[in-house]
């Protein structure tokens, strides 16, 4: 009798042992992303969106009653290390990747993710990206081909630009968002009077604004990273360049503006996200980011904060933490805010892991950014 | 042509502050040869100082002032008596490995406690544009231009019109005979610690505005100015300001005219020509050495 009692007793414990380790154990998820070096501000706003994101999920109990668990390692903004951090956050077999921000580092990581059979979420806007067939990487932002049609549009509409500067960063960033709004422009009929490139990091941007200058464009296109996107404000300003100047979320972010002060009034852009969007669940999610954070977030803390959620929505699709059945889910799946109110906005993702939601057109005005139109979610 | 004008009134803008960088270098070496691989982050250092001033609440004239002040007290003080002294009595190359260490340390130490993204940093001269000759010149570029000669102009007169300045040449030109004649060669070594710290605080005062505080920013800087020195001649400090400027115009030009790309190639190219063909700089003068 008494060996029954302590078999059972027994039996009990380790069951009870296996279903911690089925439902109660935390889900990990793995971060690599910018924390250094140039893209500092990129990978900052994304791992703390992220970490917003975590604390309210396990404030209410986690993901199907599992607490969430980030490690953030980072990339210092170069792909090899990033390539080297994913490789090692890969080995501890998370559940869900996240980051990084930059294309380039998504370029040499997601080969990893995907032959880890592990579902990447990451901030990298490259065209590039999503075409290669790679079925397990994901977008939180809209894709060059998505937006820079749509820049082009405006340059063409609304500016009634016929020629056009061209400035954009020597990365796999700044080459494709070249590639396609050249091609746009070219479509269009206008013309590129001066196609400029650029270095990541680069400080003096003075003989850059020169040739600007000297070719005289109606308007001045500028594809490069936040901080050098503040400096060549700067430095347009100081060689008093009057052309309108338009390009997309690395020109009108909140750091941008921050780092340029008055020298990004009235740069023009076309965001896919923006905490200035007059949508109420984003200026509830900005209001909490700065009582969290103290300042206001770019689009990549919102880009973070939106890659947490989009892990809980599609896992509670799924109804069960699955990693490997986690890209099938998402390929092809709306959340709606209806259902999960903190995706913000409606949002479908397609069988390339691209993304259709509704975008914004700002431009900065006295500092802050100012949304001039709204262009809805296509499908 | 108007053009041209433009690239290089902005390149002497920055080269006059690679110069006031370059002539800390020529300096320390003339001095104590001290070759201080750490003096681009000697440039960025200041700036925080100054913005951590700035966050307690104070007005941008008093964290200038404090920040200066830091900075003679950590990058010439502590510097000299904490990691120079100790060092050159192994000889000049451990130093300069030393420095090299003391550069990463700093870097990673303000990325540490001040923060890996970039800061905004008020500038000392406004935005806008004065006209001279029919062309719009940026006041900014004038601004530094100014700050920099005056600051160059000052140590000049203080290095030949003064009791003081001859005497630190004396201590940095034989310092045995200047300690029989009664200088006191510690102190002057010391006062070109302190000079350096100065002109560095300077730098980051007029660079930081376009530059932007960031960690990182010394790498450029620290490098523009050892060129600098070197093709203006490491021995002078007419030198060094002639490099500086020259620099910071053939970096505007290369920019412009070569490529981004290949921009920080053409300074490195102008450094190997003039080690090759005139090994003493534009303006050096040759030191023979006995071997």
């Amino acid at each position: 009798m008494r060996s029954t009692i302590l078999a059972g007793l027994c039996t009990a414990v380790l069951l009870s042992g296996a279903a911690y380790a089925q439902s109660g154990a935390p889900i990990k998820i793995a971060n690599v992303a910018e924390l250094s070096g140039g893209g500092a501000t990129v990978g900052t706003n994304w791992k703390n969106g992220i970490d917003l994101a975590v604390e309210e999920i396990n404030a209410k109990g986690g993901i199907l009653g599992r607490k969430i668990e980030v490690s953030h390692a980072d990339s210092q903004s170069n792909p090899g290390v990033a390539r080297a951090q994913v490789q090692k956050a890969l080995d501890a077999e998370p559940y869900v990747l996240l980051g990084p921000g930059y294309s380039g580092s998504v370029k040499v990581t997601a080969p990893l993710a995907a032959e880890a059979g592990i579902a990447q979420i990451m901030g990298g806007e490259a065209a590039e990206l999503t075409q290669g067939g790679n079925k397990f990487l994901f977008r939180t932002s809209f894709g060059q081909q998505s937006s820079m049609p749509k820049v082009a549009k405006y340059v063409n509409d609304e500016l009634k630009a016929k020629s056009v500067a061209v400035v954009w960063v020597n990365n796999d960033f700044g080459r494709g968002g070249r590639d396609v709004i050249t091609k746009e422009f070219n479509r269009l009929g206008i013309k590129v009077a001066a196609d400029l490139s650029t270095e990541a990091g680069q400080a003096d941007f003075a003989a850059d604004v020169s040739k600007i200058k000297a070719a005289a464009p109606d308007a001045v296109f500028i594809y490069v990273n936040e901080e050098e996107s503040a400096r060549i404000l700067k430095e347009l300003k100081r060689q008093g360049v009057t052309a309108p100047l338009i390009g997309e979320t690395t020109l009108v972010g909140q750091k941008v503006i921050e780092l340029a002060g008055d020298a990004a009034n009235g740069a023009r852009g076309h965001v896919g996200l923006t905490t200035d969007a007059p949508v109420e669940a984003i200026k509830a999610f900005r209001d909490r980011f700065v009582k969290k954070y103290n300042y206001v977030p770019d689009h990549n803390g919102l880009k973070g904060y939106l890659a947490i959620y989009m892990v809980k929505a599609t896992t509670e699709k799924m109804g069960k933490v699955d990693s490997k059945a986690f890209a099938d889910t998402l390929h092809g799946l709306t959340i709606k805010t209806a259902a999960e109110p903190n995706i913000l906005m409606d949002v479908t993702f397609d069988q390339n892991g691209d993304i259709d939601r509704q975008g914004f057109l700002v431009e900065v005005v006295e500092g802050k950014q100012v949304v001039k139109q709204v262009l809805p979610k296509l499908n | 042509m108007s053009n041209l004008l433009d690239l290089i009134v902005a390149g002497l803008a920055t080269g006059a502050i690679y110069a006031l960088v370059a002539v800390g270098f020529t300096l320390l070496w003339q001095t104590s040869q001290t070759i201080n691989f750490a003096q681009g982050e000697f440039v960025m250092l200041p700036a925080f100082l100054m913005l951590a001033v700035l966050h307690l609440g104070a007005p941008f004239w008093l964290a200038v002032l404090v920040g200066i002040l830091l900075s003679a007290l950590l990058l010439g003080l502590a510097f000299k008596m904490l990691l120079v002294d100790p060092m050159l009595r192994h000889g000049v190359l451990p130093l300069a490995i030393a420095t090299m260490a003391l550069a990463i340390g700093i870097k990673e130490a303000v990325k540490q406690f001040f923060s890996a993204e970039a800061s905004p940093f008020p500038s000392i001269v406004p935005v806008g544009d004065v006209t001279i000759l029919g062309r719009a010149i940026s006041l900014q570029s004038l601004g530094v231009l100014a700050v920099a000669i005056l600051a160059v102009v000052g140590l000049t007169a203080l290095l030949n019109r003064t009791s003081l300045g001859h005497q630190m040449q004396a201590a940095a030109q034989n310092p045995t005979v200047a300690r029989i004649i009664g200088v006191p060669v510690e102190r002057m070594i010391l006062l070109t610690f302190l000079i350096n710290a100065v002109l560095v605080a300077l730098a980051s005062l007029l660079i930081t505005p376009i530059y932007l505080a960031k960690f990182s920013s010394g790498e450029v800087l620290g490098q523009a100015a050892f060129i600098a020195a070197i093709v203006g001649g490491f021995n002078q400090v007419r030198g060094a300001i002639a490099g500086g400027l020259l620099i910071g115009v053939v970096d505007n030009l290369a920019a412009a005219y070569v490529s981004t790309q290949y921009r920080a190639a053409v300074p490195m190219v102008l450094l190997i020509l003039m080690i090759l063909f005139r090994p003493q700089g534009l303006l050096g003068r040759a030191e023979e050495r006995t071997v």
